[in-house]
């Protein structure tokens, strides 16, 4: 595609995602995306969209898979939190956000620089297990570490989206309460998903320049063939470092982000669990790409909330009565306990899948899809469906 | 640093007695020669002489046991291999080792990696001498790429591209880098006979007009007898024989390399 097509297609998916908060004041707009559980779900998609940027710069073009992402995520946010936090009980400086949320880069980079040498050390499936312990030591000490986290399943409040100046009262941007902007009136949700679009947006320029300067291609050279790659001047050492430590910020402020939203965050969350999800991501999304990496965090985010939605509305049929649809919903989805079905929207009761279950199926089969039919990913997909269409109408 | 080591008389490469062996197999056994400034030398050799093994010790993907590899007069030893490529010493590979999901474009600009400076800040913030560089690097780049007639494939990634022309692309990544010296090891294996003519032909446009001294691995006797200016022959790690071409080629011991010890096999490559 000519780059200026591209520049306006992009600077036009920027305005209509920048308008979603007004959605409901604009002609032909999808209303529903105004709404405020949809606003959360795009705010956490802008979130993990900046933690997919991370590992997709250090796995996906660097080519050394880590499974470490959780714990700089959960670093990151402890970080904000022991600077962000007001003082009491636990720790916390109280000082403002512009402090807070550089710091929940910098010093998740710093660390990952202090035990990446060991990390970057080790190759492949080797390395992965290396970073696994990570996620480990972190967890038991997130656990311990009761006056920076709360300790387990108790967790701690993490310092609200406000933008002060120093310690001020009065912020003087307050993006956690509802209020008037340029004349429309914005929800807490709204003013948080612009705020995290904002974010999403410089974290992607800075990936995408990244990937495309020397540094970028430095990282792909190791990825493709690394005795090569030293061989044309590449310090592999010092580049696998410094795609580390990149990352590591990356995923720093997705983890400070991400606590500061949700507003309470237990050390549980930092588990293994979310390093695969990251993993997940690039994989369906397609890696070594930026676009890959934000389609794949879009799927990933919104696909439960999807099955969700879906499996609430077959409920709905089949209390409203007869019919065929009803008969096929209750096969479908049990609604009490000594109903049948295959997905149980009752937690903890009767034969079926929860939906938390459902979705954890259905991302392990996509993963499977998407390794054995389309490598590339939903990037992949991307750039197929784009070369048929672009020649339409004409062909050139 | 090219004056200095004209001056004390000193040739661009000297590698000295150099021994290499692997867990008892002996891939080098004391090979002494060296390349002066501007020279097109080659390598030659049955399989498994240890022609590539000595670009590994150039490089210093390799370590030798014994021995000292000089580099205008200074030792490469001990040096990691993206060192040597910041010395001037650049290579293209037997078995292509191109960056498989570049384009050509970026596979040549990655062989810019030596002449720019800008570090990630720079990059990721398009900023300052990370933009300054990467668009005069551009031009550069597109100068090879007209040098070696590849415009077509530009923006291919290199992994759909013909096997000939991957080999091209090899060579641009190569001389990106503005080497002093270029190791080229198999550069027309497997190649057709108008392929080979082209590479040949670019080789000694290499030799003539960037005025860059090479090293040429080759089993493609007559390119070698056309284009080189010295030829060594390998055997089982021994060097054996050093010489101009038609020297080399009369050399008996060339003959029973190539042939074996049984001495019936046809040898039309060395006519
Ligand atoms: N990394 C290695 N580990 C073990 N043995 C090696 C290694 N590299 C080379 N060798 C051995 O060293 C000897 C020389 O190999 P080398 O690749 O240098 O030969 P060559 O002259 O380039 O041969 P060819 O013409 O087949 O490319 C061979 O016996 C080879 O098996
Ligand atoms: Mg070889």
């Amino acid at each position: 595609m000519p780059t200026v097509t591209k520049k306006v297609a992009l600077a036009f998916f920027l305005v209509l995602a920048a308008l979603a908060p007004i959605a409901s004041s604009i002609p032909f707009y999808p209303d529903f995306l105004g709404h405020n559980d949809w606003m959360k779900l795009l705010s956490h998609v802008s979130i993990f969209g900046i933690g997919a940027l991370g590992i997709n710069l250090l796995t996906g073009v660097a080519g050394q898979v880590s499974l470490g992402h959780a714990f700089f995520m959960g670093l990151g946010a402890y970080v904000a939190v022991v600077f962000g936090a007001p003082p009491g009980d636990l720790w916390g400086l109280g000082l403002p956000m512009w402090i807070w949320l550089p710091l929940a880069g910098i010093i998740p980079a710093i660390v990952g620089l202090l035990v990446g040498p060991a990390a970057v050390r080790v190759r492949g499936l080797y390395l992965a297990f290396a970073t696994l312990g990570l996620v480990f030591i972190g967890e038991w000490a997130w656990r311990n570490l009761k006056f920076v986290t709360g300790g387990a399943f108790s967790g701690r409040k993490f310092p609200k989206f406000q933008w002060r100046v120093w310690k001020e009262e009065e912020p003087v941007v307050d993006f956690a309460s509802d209020g008037e902007w340029l004349g429309f009136e914005i929800t807490e949700e709204a003013k948080i998903y612009l705020l995290m679009l904002g974010f999403l947006v410089v974290a992607t320029v800075v990936a995408k320049n990244l990937q495309r300067t020397r540094t970028g291609r430095a990282f792909q050279a190791i990825r493709d063939r690394d005795i090569a790659a030293e061989v044309m001047g590449v310090d592999e050492f010092r580049y696998k470092l410094t795609a580390f430590g990149i990352s590591s910020a990356f995923a720093g402020v997705a983890g400070a982000l991400f606590a500061s939203f949700v507003g309470r965050q237990i050390p549980e969350t930092w588990d293994l669990f979310l390093s695969v999800e990251f993993i997940a991501i690039i994989l369906i999304g397609g890696a070594g790409t930026v676009s890959g990496a934000l389609m794949g965090t879009a799927f990933v985010i919104i696909l439960p909330r999807l099955v969700q939605d879906f499996t609430e509305w077959l409920s709905g049929v089949i209390e409203s009565g007869e019919g065929t649809l009803a008969t096929v919903a209750d096969v479908v989805v049990a609604i009490s306990a000594d109903d049948g079905g295959l997905i149980n929207t009752i937690p903890g009761v009767g034969p079926g899948l929860s939906v938390f279950q459902l979705n954890q199926v259905l991302f392990g089969l996509l993963i499977i899809l998407f390794m054995i039919f389309e490598p590339l990913g939903l990037y992949g997909i991307w750039v197929r469906v784009r070369n048929y269409w672009k020649g339409w109408p004409f062909t050139y | 640093m090219a004056l200095v080591s004209a001056s004390n008389g000193s040739p661009l490469l000297e590698v000295r007695d150099v021994s290499l062996s692997f867990k008892g197999l002996v891939a080098l056994e004391k090979v002494s020669f060296h390349v002066d400034e501007g020279e097109l030398y080659s390598i030659i050799g049955p399989n498994g002489a240890g022609k590539t093994s000595i670009f590994n010790c150039i490089n210093q993907v390799y370590k030798p046991q014994e021995g000292s590899i000089l580099w205008k007069g200074e030792s490469l030893l001990g040096l990691k291999p993206n060192q040597t490529a910041e010395r001037g010493i650049a290579r293209t590979f037997q078995n292509i080792e191109l960056f498989a999901h570049m384009t050509v474009m970026e596979n040549i600009l990655s062989g810019r990696h030596v002449r720019m400076s800008h570090g990630w800040i720079s990059g990721a913030l398009w900023w300052g001498r990370a933009s300054r560089e990467e668009l005069e690097n551009r031009f550069k780049v597109e100068d090879i790429i007209d040098f070696l007639e590849i415009e077509q494939w530009r923006r291919y990634p290199v992994g759909l591209l013909p096997y000939g022309v991957q080999k091209r692309v090899e060579l641009g990544r190569a001389l990106a880098m503005e080497p002093e010296l270029l190791l080229l090891d198999e550069p027309v294996a497997g190649m057709n006979l108008e392929e080979t003519e082209d590479m040949a032909r670019f080789i000694l446009d290499i030799q003539d007009e960037l005025g860059i001294t090479m090293i040429l691995v080759e089993h493609d006797m007559s390119l070698v007898m056309d284009i080189a200016d010295r030829v060594m022959v390998l055997d089982f790690g021994r060097k054996i024989a050093e010489g101009p071409p038609q020297e080399v080629q009369t050399n008996v011991g060339v003959i029973s390399a190539y042939l074996g010890t049984t001495g019936e096999a046809p040898i039309p490559e060395l006519g």
